[in-house]
């Protein structure tokens, strides 16, 4: 499938209105408060009411960084990040769990900076599918908004050869397999210690890494590189509308920080409707986790 | 009865004889004979019950976990099992079997403690001389990133194996001595192990906070609290009270001064698929950019010979980021020229949580780029 985005300025907020309405809809909410700017709130969505506790002890490090503008070197972290974020953004458009994502090469790219609004990337990319391991080329247009808030990046992409593979088949096996809710599925450590995921774990695993593309791609600037390091763990629940139901426990590392996040996420999929992420909740860092022994406070 | 049939069923195997009517007796029954027996049985109105539905099959579980229970103890480093990951007692076990294996070649020097009081071990490679130039190999200074302490122990058994067998090898050993920690931050690897295996830093608390560890590659001293770590304990990236405060930095930092005479210092993390060498608290380049930038590209290109595997190099500051207080800036800076850091396999998709079976894979490719580095640098020292 081939996405042709207009390159044009004036098109890039009729881009946000555009994907609410094609192909794999994403409703997505942050409970609690923070700030949320525009991109990343579908606008029929209705935030519920938890506030989520985000306990930081001190403050975290100031990373300062000169952007860079112009060409940028594809061995360098700015192209870098940048294609990263694209990686989440086309995985939350076409992953599943048969289908995920990855960056495999920066090919070209540059930066601009867009007056008083953020800065804008172009990129030449490579990404691999990593189960059929079909490879396409992507050419890439980021926007990070700049100024106070968290704003999320806004992405545009078009890619050739990257959704060759037919997943029709085994995800509709998948589907019909959970659908009917009388073996609800869970795990929990996928991979393990040891890098093992079981053969049944695996669509489980990559729907979780999809999953976790929705809040890696809202999360995302110039001075972040997300992975997600693990399922903590997961728990279906009972089927709703056709879309089967999932209670997700993530671990999230941050590249720059070198942070392990820990999300909680509510996740539906169908072969139709894609994957879509429901609830996010930030989970606290576990300092109590890491009592020393002998501690006198 | 029962002695009748036993005499009839020639083929079954009584465990339990029969000796009075009110001890039981055992039969193991061969599936051909089954239905006779049940039949008899039956017939006779003798009560029986079913004890082992199938004994094959629990003999073979027994042999498994026999075979299992075995291969947990290597008895030499050719029985260690380098395709998977160990424990520390396992790699401390196997560093001692390589030494009393090759008390030629390698012996094993404890550099100092942990902050938990295990042993900084190192293992010197040295076929003579005295305080000939040396090379420096680190893996684990960061606890989670497991498929680098697997890969030492591999590059140590292959230190054993190729020497007198490979030409390149055999020369550097001839010349240089190769000194190699393969646990370099023991506390946070056990740890991972037993309580988080997302664990980055050291294991020392930190007074008047509940966070622990010091994240041991931003705790040198060279460029110390700039940017490009943390002040918080609670952080990840967190540089330490002081430069040097922690043990396990401490002293590779005296063993360096004392030894005085190291050409090359690699220091080995995951993950990220990258070659780095000096600075990462500046951007300002360091003196031998030029030649560590050359030898970076031939190591990657002879890293990607064995299975295209792709890595990225440059400067620390340009390929991942600002990161100040690291090893290699500070051994760069004491004069080692040949100052890298490497971040293996992989690129994200499994991350810190590198599947076993790649393992070998990652060690042999590494190899590669190592053998380019340790070549280089025996060429250019005199």
């Amino acid at each position: 499938m081939i996405l042709v985005w207009s390159m044009g300025w004036t098109l890039l907020i009729l881009l946000v209105v555009l994907t609410v309405v094609h192909g794999n809809p994403t409703v997505m909410v942050r409970t609690g408060s923070g700030p949320t700017v525009g991109f990343d709130q579908h606008p029929n969505s209705v935030p519920l009411g938890e506030d989520i506790q985000t306990t930081t002890e001190g403050e975290s490090e100031v990373v300062e960084e000169v952007m860079t503008t112009g060409v940028l070197n594809p061995s360098h972290y700015p192209a870098r990040r940048a294609a990263t974020v694209v990686q989440h953004y086309l995985n939350t458009r076409y992953g599943s769990p048969y289908r995920w994502i990855f960056l495999s090469t920066v090919h070209s790219g540059s930066a601009e900076e867009v007056a008083e609004m953020g800065r804008k990337y172009q990129l030449a990319l490579t990404m691999q599918e990593m189960i059929s391991n079909v490879s396409g080329q992507c050419s890439a247009e980021l926007f990070f908004p700049g100024g106070e808030g968290q704003s999320a990046p806004q992405v545009q992409a078009s890619c050739e050869g990257l959704h060759q593979s037919n997943t029709t088949a085994q995800e509709e096996a998948f589907y019909q397999q959970h659908r009917t809710s009388n073996n609800l599925a869970s795990g929990n450590n996928i991979p393990d210690s040891y890098g093992h995921v079981e053969p049944s774990m695996k669509p489980f695993w990559h729907l979780g890494g999809v999953a976790s593309s929705f809040i890696m791609l809202r999360e995302s600037n110039e001075s972040t590189l997300y992975n997600m390091a693990q399922v903590a763990n997961f728990t279906q629940l009972e089927t709703e509308k056709d879309q089967l139901r999932f209670n997700y426990h993530v671990l999230l590392h941050e590249m720059i920080s070198q942070e392990i996040i820990h999300w909680k996420l509510l996740v539906t999929w169908s072969p139709e409707q894609g994957v879509q992420v429901l609830q996010t909740e930030l989970q606290p860092k576990c300092h109590h986790c890491e009592a020393p022994p002998n501690t006198t406070n | 009865l029962l002695k009748h049939l036993a005499q009839t069923l020639r083929d079954l195997d009584v465990w339990m004889e029969p000796i009075d009517l009110s001890t039981p007796v055992d039969i193991r029954v061969p599936f051909t004979s089954l239905q006779t027996v049940k039949a008899f049985l039956e017939t006779e109105d003798i009560p029986y019950s079913v004890m082992i539905m199938d004994l094959q099959v629990m003999l073979d579980e027994e042999q498994d976990q026999m075979l299992s229970a075995r291969a947990a103890a290597p008895r030499t480093t050719d029985d260690y099992d380098y395709s998977n990951y160990h424990d520390i007692a396992d790699i401390y076990s196997f560093q001692d079997m390589l030494v009393a294996e090759n008390p030629n070649l390698v012996s094993k020097i404890v550099i100092g403690q942990s902050y938990q009081g295990r042993t900084l071990n190192v293992l010197k490679f040295s076929t003579g001389g005295t305080n000939r130039p040396g090379i420096w190999l680190d893996t684990g200074i960061h606890s989670r990133e497991w498929i680098t302490q697997a890969s030492g122990t591999w590059f140590a058994k292959k230190i054993v194996t190729d020497y007198g067998r490979d030409a390149a090898l055999t020369a550097i050993l001839d010349k240089m001595d190769i000194f190699l920690e393969i646990v370099t931050n023991p506390d946070g690897y056990y740890y991972t192990h037993n309580s988080n295996r997302m664990w980055r830093k050291t294991r020392k608390p930190n007074p008047g906070s509940s966070c622990v560890g010091t994240d041991p590659n931003r705790n040198w001293d060279a460029g110390f609290g700039e940017l490009g770590s943390s002040g918080s304990p609670c952080s990840e990236t967190y540089r330490g009270p002081e430069a040097h405060s922690e043990s396990e930095v401490k002293s590779i930092v005296d063993f360096v001064k004392s030894h005085g005479n190291l050409k090359a210092f690699v220091s080995i993390h995951s993950y990220s698929q990258m070659l780095l060498y000096p600075y990462g608290y500046t951007s300002t380049p360091c003196k031998d950019q030029s030649e560590l930038h050359d030898l970076a590209m031939k190591a990657i290109t002879d890293l990607a010979s064995m299975y295209g595997t792709s890595y990225r190099y440059g400067s620390t500051i340009n390929t991942i980021y600002q990161a100040s207080g690291t090893t290699v800036d500070w051994t760069y800076n004491q004069g080692i020229k040949y100052s890298y850091t490497f971040e293996l396999r992989d690129t994200g998709r499994y991350g810190f949580i590198l599947p076993a079976n790649q393992i070998l894979p990652t060690a042999k490719e590494t190899w590669l780029a190592l053998m380019a580095i340790m070549e280089h640098t025996k060429d250019n020292t005199n």
